[in-house]
């Protein structure tokens, strides 16, 4: 079994001040090849290559007490990913030291590593040398990979000959078995089907379990909430909270109607402001699950913009995940904007689960115009569309309440 | 329980943590090994390449220098003298060859996962050295028909392949990592590898060479590494022994000034690649 320091005191991960800038280019293309990176310096001698800096991560103070599975959320673009590439080396860092007790494994992305000319076997030994496994090890777990993975009949058939699921599988089972004393795993239990998601679940508990350390970075916040015993918040490449589990999904959520606030300025909102949405308004503050939600965009008016112009709302539930997209090219909706115009959106299907919603709303032409994240929110009322009265774990699963049927009818043979 | 590892922003020049490359050499042993799969499985006449491709050589070489042009072999039979210097050549052409593209080609895994990613262009010297050795064998059995006996310097030959190796490592290790940055290095090193091939004494001898430039012949390093290579396998003449202290030289130098500029813009591989 991995060894784990019995001394809890030293943290498994101990982040000090760290930082990671990007420089973005500005005025053109960086350069792709030699002669053009040549010429460009002949061209302007003197110029210091011009560029932007952008911080993906600022001052990141951050301690993991060993046997803890921590959690990184955060919005999209907050840095969590880049927070993991710098923890895996994959990237370095531009400020700051980070000191690791143990050997980091990672299953950022399952599968990449693996050679579709090679067999199964062949990329067992492959892809587990690249996750830094040793020989040994290797040859420890195998049964136990190819057991997991259920692909022993394929095992010395080529990868390139594999379903999606089997290979998807088979990768993650090496990075599973990883023998690492920390493990960092991005968004990868989302494959496969569900009795295979349960599975990996069930094995990156078992790693925590372990005593051994767990980062997982997800936008899906069930399996944070199954899978960790504590998180961390990112906002825009900060640090802002770090607590328990619930709390810190607490924190992200009120995250999304911060930023709603703030994007009511319309001047605030990317886009190029050619036109801008002035109101987006629900007709009620709260629906009935089946109820048909009606919504009232009012765009401006811009007699210098040429053409026709479409809107598109997307739906999101208080997770974050958009669970409509309403754009109106789909139902022919497009619209003059020489006049203020005033749209009516009415989303008659999927029912929608009892909880929060925001709507985002974006006007578009070739590009965005404007894009107005969290312009509105409604809730929906606790209560079934169903004709029967029945437990709550009959609705708990699923995004949206489907409208459907059963029928029976007595087979004849 | 394996020691603690500080990640610290990258210095501007640095040598690679030796501990950590040796730690990771299974990765070096399962690309090689990789590779050479790659290469004989779906092919139709596999390992038959690696006999034809110097056999060829040497063949259009012999007719073209030693009959066309009827230029001198050191009195050997020309097909035998230039087998020998394509043996030496293909070792050096292969490596830079292969290893240049290797990171590029393996984007996806450098973009992804950490493990010391010098072993990318090191590993391909493996599926080289096999082919090597495939070729070595045939030239044995030729040595045979022509009955050609070396000596005992055939016992030196793995040292100037390693040297030979170690240069061509050198060159392929720094143009790998230049790749990433900008991709016309994988126009430019065919090219130039072409050219190379033709300054040097490779399909013909430097006793052909008038006088008046011999030195420039003499100073090009790939020379003596033919010369080495051809006292070693067929027995001709040795080459002088400031030109065997230049093998080592230029091989340690070449190899360190690679991975030093390797190690300079590794720092940026995931961010540009």
């Amino acid at each position: 079994m991995v060894s784990v320091p019995s001394v809890s005191t030293t943290p498994a991960v101990s982040i000090r001040g760290l930082g990671k800038t990007y420089r973005i280019g500005r005025g053109g293309e960086r350069p792709t090849t030699a002669v053009e990176a040549v010429l460009q310096r002949l061209r302007s001698p003197m110029a210091r290559s011009r560029f932007t800096e952008f911080d993906a991560l600022d001052g990141i103070d951050l301690d993991v007490p060993w046997g803890e599975a921590l959690g990184i959320v955060g919005r999209n673009g907050a840095g969590k990913s880049t927070l993991l590439k710098i923890l895996t080396r994959v990237t370095a860092p531009t400020r700051g030291r980070i000191e690791l007790a143990g050997r980091m494994g990672s299953l950022l992305e399952v599968g990449t590593g693996f050679s579709g000319e090679l067999t199964g076997r062949e990329n067992i030994y492959l892809n587990g040398a690249i996750l830094g496994m040793t020989r040994q090890e290797i040859r420890a777990s195998f049964d136990e990979i190819v057991d997991f993975s259920g692909i022993e009949k394929f095992l010395d058939t080529q990868v390139k000959r594999y379903s999606s699921g089997m290979y998807v599988r088979l990768a993650f089972a090496v990075a599973a078995h990883l023998r690492t004393e920390i493990l960092a795993i991005d968004e990868v239990l989302a494959v496969g089907d569900a009795e295979f998601q349960r599975k990996s679940l069930a094995k990156m508990r078992d790693v925590a379990r372990d005593g051994r350390t767990v980062l997982y970075v997800s936008h899906q916040v069930q399996t944070v909430t199954s899978l960790c015993t504590s998180a961390i918040f990112l906002d825009r490449g900060r640090l802002t909270y770090q607590g328990t589990v619930d709390d810190t999904l607490e924190v992200y959520r009120r995250s999304f109607e911060k930023y709603a606030v703030e994007q009511r300025e319309a001047d605030r909102r990317p886009g190029t402001g050619a036109l801008r949405a002035v109101v987006v308004a629900p007709d009620a503050d709260v629906f009935d699950p089946a109820e048909t939600k009606r919504l009232t965009v009012r765009v401006g008016s811009n007699a210098d913009v040429v053409g026709h112009y479409f809107v598109s709302a997307h739906v999101n539930d208080v997770n974050g995940t958009v669970i409509a997209q309403c754009d109106s090219r789909a139902v022919g909706g497009w619209f003059d904007p020489a006049k203020e115009q005033e749209i009516r959106l009415s989303l008659r299907a999927p029912w929608l689960k009892p909880g929060r919603y925001s709507v985002d709303v974006f006007v578009c032409q070739m590009g965005v115009l404007d894009a107005w994240e969290g312009a509105a929110t409604f809730e929906v009322l606790p209560g079934s569309p169903y004709p029967e009265m029945t437990l709550d774990e009959a609705t708990a699963q699923g995004v949206v309440l489907a409208d459907f049927d059963y029928e029976s009818s007595v087979g004849e043979s | 329980m394996s020691q603690t590892v500080v990640i610290t922003p990258p210095g501007r020049l640095g040598l690679p943590r030796w501990s950590e490359l040796w730690g990771a050499r299974e990765v070096l042993y399962r690309f090689g090994q990789r590779d050479v799969l790659l290469r004989y499985r779906q092919t139709a006449v596999g390992v038959l390449w690696v006999f034809l491709q110097p056999l060829a050589a040497a063949g259009i070489f012999s007719l073209v220098f030693g009959t066309v042009a009827d230029l001198p072999s050191d009195g050997l039979p020309y097909f035998l003298f230039s087998y020998g210097g394509m043996l030496a050549w293909n070792v050096f052409n292969q490596v830079v060859g292969r290893s240049a593209p290797s990171l590029v080609s393996n984007q996806a895994l450098v973009s992804k996962v950490f493990f010391p990613r010098l072993l990318v262009p090191l590993s391909t010297a493996m599926s080289v050295l096999l082919d090597f050795a495939v070729a070595l064998g045939l030239g044995v059995v030729l040595l045979f028909v022509y009955g050609v006996n070396p000596g005992w310097p055939v016992l030196l030959l793995p040292v100037w392949v390693a040297l030979l190796v170690a240069t061509a490592l050198g060159i392929g290790v720094a143009a790998a990592s230049i790749q990433v940055k900008y991709r016309d290095i994988g126009y430019v090193l065919p090219w130039a590898l072409q050219l190379v091939l033709y300054a040097s004494p490779v399909a013909y001898s430097v006793a052909a060479v008038p006088d008046d430039v011999r030195w420039l012949f003499e100073a090009n390093p790939m020379t003596w590494f033919l010369e080495a290579f051809r006292w070693s396998f067929l027995g001709l003449a040795a080459p002088a022994p400031w030109q065997v202290l230049g093998m080592v030289a230029v091989s340690g130098v070449v190899l360190l000034g690679g991975v030093l500029v390797f190690q300079k813009n590794e720092r940026l591989f995931a961010d540009v690649i």
